[in-house]
């Protein structure tokens, strides 16, 4: 099929003087409608959830997101966002809280201290965590992890720090806000130091030995050189591990008791704006109902679609300072 | 300001023995976090492998549930790992095709522009709770279109895979050398045989590790299930058509049950699963090492 001119056209751009094949055409064709399909499928996904909630948002409007009554009960219907709003904030904090120290430190293991053979052996380790289902978490945090927390360390963390507000009496159901900040660390440290790893191994290997050339110990390189350099992309990923703890549903749903209440207490109940669907939906008694719980969906959409715009722009703009180019981590 | 940095008293050598100090603290610390860590997937694993191994036996596989009954007749969840099976497999043929296709357009054919652009809309697909992926589908396909069916529940899936493979085989396509296309090119082959007979040959090894980790990352999902596929009754079946049971809701219902009994199968569900996905996940690890460096021919 190839014509004799082709070998002509080496240096020449595709299809600027030559043939067009059928084929070319089709491949692209077809390729680029997929491209265009999971482009549009994200508009798709924005438009029909905020379709589904339509009767919901038609009755309360943006009013919805500070309400905080919530009640199916025929009747005496009313729905508010803001007690499952103020339980994904303080339970995608804390469990940033936690992961983000502990997923620097292993990531500055993995780069920095660790033996050759030890370093594959903890990445593998480190990731198969982030691949064990949610649901499997969720059902060791309701029967091992809890019961734990709430003999063990609840008890203590209150009577040595009762009078933060943080740390009140335990509750007596087994179920807490805190052991889902727990779930929810668990769940995000692999992804945040897996990043973080990444970054750490992009910093130039010149700027790390001029410092320690310099005197430094290794610790004021690291916080010379390796954390400016590796800012950016160090926020990037808290981001993308905030988004990831906001949007978990099933192991929260399973751990964190559920309640509609505004407290300070790690130790009672709660419920975020993803496990309160999760637990509901099939329960869901009328239409409003059913259109209030997928408004809840429709905020924790916007929540995550704008914090996953923010990381990828930061690695972006961090790749473009830093010259190399690389794509983006889910 | 990170040189300023560097030559403030910290250098300071009548202040080394604190220097040192501080430095070991972090060292120790840094040790101390990665034992954490690895310690955490240790308890979770010993957990659910003490309590699901005695749990474990053939009938968990091959004998229905009986539900609202504490009988001590032999019951399992064989209408659950039929059903993942039926969902898992249909996601993978729905989303495998269409995310290869958009690797191709992205890395063979888009310019700069578009490829930012198709990979900045994956990277916030990939970023989509698994739950807001359910009430998509729940409010597209279930509402108005005759309730959940397993091919429903394997569409969600399938757009959670549909990131992660396209990504996965970008990455793959990128380590085939350009002299390849350039060489077959050059022969006056067109594009779309050099593109499907040249370089995604090379890159297939690549692509199926995506997949088994695709697979392995959904196989557990339940979110998006729970809209789509959840309200099934005890009964086998294979046929996709029907709302389908599966083995992550079903772990999700046993675990708020109050019957012990449930809680064991639940462990024992969770054992398999869990052995699934590690297995495969670290088979997908060891394979890609393999291939990346086979495809870039070095």
């Amino acid at each position: 099929m190839a014509s004799i001119d082709a070998t002509n056209d080496a240096t020449r751009r595709p299809f600027e003087g030559r043939r067009v094949h059928l084929g070319d055409v089709l491949l692209k064709g077809v390729a680029g409608a997929a491209a265009a399909g999971g482009v549009a499928l994200v508009g798709l996904i924005a438009w029909k959830v905020i379709d589904g909630a339509r009767p919901s948002i038609a009755k309360y409007g943006i009013a919805f997101v500070w309400h905080i009554a919530w009640n199916p009960v025929p009747g005496h219907e009313i729905y508010g966002a803001a007690s499952f709003l103020f339980g994904t904030a303080i339970t995608s904090f804390f469990a940033l809280l936690l992961a983000a120290p502990l997923a620097m430190g292993i990531a500055l293991f993995l780069t920095e201290l660790a033996p050759r053979g030890l370093q594959a052996l903890v990445t593998a380790l480190v990731e198969m965590l982030a691949a064990v289902p949610s649901v499997v978490i969720g059902l060791w945090g309701i029967l091992v992890l809890g019961p734990q927390l709430r003999i063990h360390i609840e008890p203590w963390l209150h009577s040595a720090l009762g009078f933060i507000p943080l740390f009140g009496p335990p509750s007596a159901a087994g179920a807490s806000i805190f052991t889902a900040v727990i779930v929810l660390a668990i769940m995000i440290l692999p992804i945040v130091s897996s990043i973080s790893r990444e970054l750490f191994l992009g910093v130039p290997h010149e700027l790390k030995e001029g410092a320690l050339a310099l005197g430094t110990t290794r610790w004021e390189m690291i916080r010379g050189v390796v954390f400016p350099y590796a800012r950016g992309g160090i926020a990037a990923a808290l981001i993308l591990g905030l988004g990831r703890a906001m949007g978990e549903a099933i192991a929260v749903t399973q751990v964190i008791g559920g309640g509609v209440f505004i407290h300070w207490s790690l130790f009672s109940q709660g419920d975020t704006l993803a496990s309160k669907i999760a637990a509901e939906y099939q329960g869901a008694t009328s239409n409003l109902d059913v259109a209030s719980l997928i408004y809840l969906g429709v905020i924790l959409l916007a929540l995550s679609l704008v914090a996953n715009i923010a990381a990828q722009y930061i690695v972006r703009s961090v790749a473009r300072k830093h010259g190399v180019t690389r794509g983006g981590h889910a | 300001m990170s040189a300023h940095e560097l030559t403030t008293p910290a250098m300071r050598l009548d202040r080394l023995p604190r220097r040192r100090a501080v430095n070991r603290t972090m060292e120790v610390l840094a040790w101390l976090s990665a034992t954490i860590g690895v310690g955490i997937l240790a308890f979770v694993v010993y957990s659910v492998a003490r309590r699901g191994w005695s749990e474990l036996s053939l009938s968990l596989i091959t004998k229905p549930p009986i539900p609202f009954s504490f009988t001590n007749a032999p019951q399992g969840l064989a209408n659950a790992f039929a059903g993942t099976l039926v969902i898992v497999g249909l996601a993978t043929v729905m989303a495998l095709p269409v995310g290869i296709l958009i690797a191709i357009y992205l890395n063979e054919f888009a310019p700069p522009s578009i490829r930012t652009g198709v990979g900045l809309a994956l990277d916030v697909l990939a970023g989509v709770p698994a739950i807001v992926i359910g009430i998509f589908v729940y409010g597209l396909l279930v509402v108005g279109g005759g309730g959940q069916s397993g091919i429903k529940a394997a569409f969600a899936l399938s757009i959670l895979m549909l990131p992660f493979v396209s990504r996965t085989t970008i990455e793959v396509l990128g380590l085939v050398p350009n002299s390849l296309r350039e060489a077959s090119l050059g022969l006056g082959i067109p594009q779309w045989r050099t593109t499907l007979s040249i370089v995604l040959p090379r890159a297939i090894g690549g692509i199926l590790t995506g997949t088994v980790l695709a697979v392995a990352r959904v196989a557990g999902e339940t979110a998006p299930l729970l809209f789509t596929s959840s309200l099934v009754g005890p009964r086998t079946s294979w046929n996709p058509t029907h709302a389908l049971q599966t083995v992550p809701l079903s772990i999700f219902e046993l675990s708020e049950s109050p019957n012990p009994k449930d809680h064991a199968r639940a462990w024992a569900a969770a054992f398999v699963l869990l052995v699934f996905i590690l297995v495969a996940s670290l088979t997908a690890r060891w394979l890609a090492t393999r291939n990346a460096r086979k495809i870039a021919g070095r």
